[in-house]
């Protein structure tokens, strides 16, 4: 049900009733490592190239789902899905040895939520049974994509981010138990003019920003409402930022309460710069380390605002703004 | 739309942590004259014990310290180095072959010809073509100058 100007209330709320989360071996030193089902020595994953390992890591990150939820692979309907590479294909590369109906979905960073806010349309709308839904990133295949080769030595500054290695996916289903999908946010483009492709978080702090406020007035709730509000990777200064912003406004935000997936993830000694990113990062946090805290009731309502600068190194070099996007899906225990 | 967008960027501008510029020139220049000094021992070494001169052992120092940079490329320390170095591993030779092998490890998964032969001068080929350009300008200068001078 529409709800005020861009929300998605769920009449019936999908459960998550199944999560399969893999990292790399940075994530494995990582602050959450329990939070994982698997982690990979390296990042070649026994495969031949970076790109063949990070569909690798989508394709056992959904065979864990299924097997956690006590399912068949042909019991799942439909496969959302995206990550950072081009035109998709770990995604789509996975989706073909997945051998389900496959919907490639793409937010950058903020693919995770989009997908997730797509699969509950999908199983309220269309009465479906069993979607699964995720997102996934591999460091050294985004390096090389949007930055330099992985050995090139490039000094990054203190407000570069590192890509989270990992997939995160989540099964949802309209009967069973879990905590449930119950609202979504669809975030609109913002760009306030930054260019600076090594601080993301700077950009994409005001779309964040603009989709957590419009979610709160489109459902007429206050912050704390939510145990957390969780944002995907905006990292140290992005975070700053955005608080900042709420603060501006004079909204009422609990420092504590507003938590960025960027930063959970790794160790602050860890060399991560202002922190983490990558369509993995909110995936594997939220379907690992926060759909954990709600099993265990450390927590009760959570809203995951993925955010994702929508840029190319094409845009990049050819001096254009970044423009960024969050999307914001609220999950509740019942 | 654009005011709005000014007033956020210079607002942004002001909550970044600057970056350290004095800390990273003091550590270019101590690491770049490191690579100075290691190129000038295997010059006196190539002096000292094989037939080279003063004027002869440029190639071969070269040739080492890229060698050098090509075993610490492969073996993935290069660029932890260069993170803390900034330009003291740029600009050297150093770093003109770091950016060239760098790009041939990191395009080997695509063949050898349109891979490793079509990316290998991704980067370096700028430095390459400027360069060259660059000293055709001066050559240039350089002629006309001597030309008027009657030299």
């Amino acid at each position: 049900m529409m709800t005020g100007k861009q929300t998605w209330v769920f009449d019936s709320p999908p459960s998550i009733i199944s999560t399969g989360v893999v990292g790399g071996p940075l994530e494995e030193k990582g602050n959450i490592p329990n939070d994982f089902d698997y982690f990979y020595t390296d990042q070649w994953m026994d495969e031949k190239s970076f790109e063949l390992a990070h569909q690798h890591m989508i394709e056992d990150a959904c065979h864990y789902a299924i097997e956690k939820a006590n399912l068949e692979l042909s019991d799942i309907q439909y496969f959302l899905h995206g990550d950072l590479i081009n035109q998709l294909t770990p995604s789509n590369f996975a989706a073909k040895n997945l051998d389900t109906p496959y919907l490639g979905v793409f937010s950058a960073c903020a693919t995770s939520m989009e997908g997730l806010a797509m699969a509950a349309l999908i199983m309220t709308q269309m009465k479906a049974d069993y979607v699964m839904t995720g997102a996934a990133s591999h460091t050294s295949a985004v390096e090389r994509q949007f930055r330099y080769p992985n050995e090139y030595g490039s000094q990054k500054p203190d407000t570069a981010q590192l890509t989270v290695t990992g997939a995160g996916i989540a099964i949802l289903s309209k009967n069973g138990t879990g905590p449930k999908v119950t609202s979504a946010t669809i975030g609109k483009v913002v760009d306030r003019g930054l260019k600076d492709p090594f601080n993301m978080g700077g950009a994409m702090a005001p779309a964040a920003y603009d989709t957590i406020t419009r979610h709160l007035k489109d459902r007429n709730i206050s912050p704390d409402y939510y145990d957390y509000i969780i944002t995907g990777d905006l990292a140290k200064v992005g975070r700053e930022i955005c608080l900042d912003l709420f603060q501006q406004n004079n909204d009422q935000i609990n420092e504590n309460q507003f938590v960025d997936c960027g930063l959970i993830i790794y160790k602050s000694d860890q060399p991560i710069f202002a922190g983490a990113s990558g369509p993995a990062c909110s995936a594997v946090v939220t379907y690992g380390h926060f759909i954990n805290k709600l099993l265990q009731g450390e927590c009760n309502r959570i809203l995951v605002v993925a955010t994702g600068a929508l840029l190319s190194p094409l845009t990049v070099q050819q001096k254009q703004t970044i423009p960024c996007i969050a999307h914001a899906v609220s999950i509740e225990n019942a | 739309m654009k005011d709005h967008q000014t007033n956020y960027k210079d607002y942004e501008k002001a909550q970044e942590p600057k970056r350290p510029l004095l800390k990273n020139c003091i550590k270019a220049f101590l690491i770049g004259g490191l690579i100075c000094v290691i190129g000038q021992v295997i010059s006196t070494i190539y002096m000292y014990f094989f037939d080279f001169t003063e004027q002869t052992v440029g190639n071969p120092t070269v040739a080492t310290l890229i060698f050098i940079t090509m075993l610490l490329t492969g073996f993935g320390v290069y660029d932890r180095i260069a993170q803390f170095a900034g330009a003291g591993t740029a600009v050297p030779v150093t770093g003109f072959g770091n950016a060239v092998i760098s790009a041939a490890i990191e395009h080997r998964t695509e063949g050898f010809v349109q891979g490793v032969g079509g990316n290998m001068f991704k980067l370096a080929g700028s430095v390459i073509l400027f360069g060259v350009f660059s000293a055709f300008i001066i050559a240039l200068i350089k002629t006309i100058f001597s030309y008027w001078s009657g030299a």
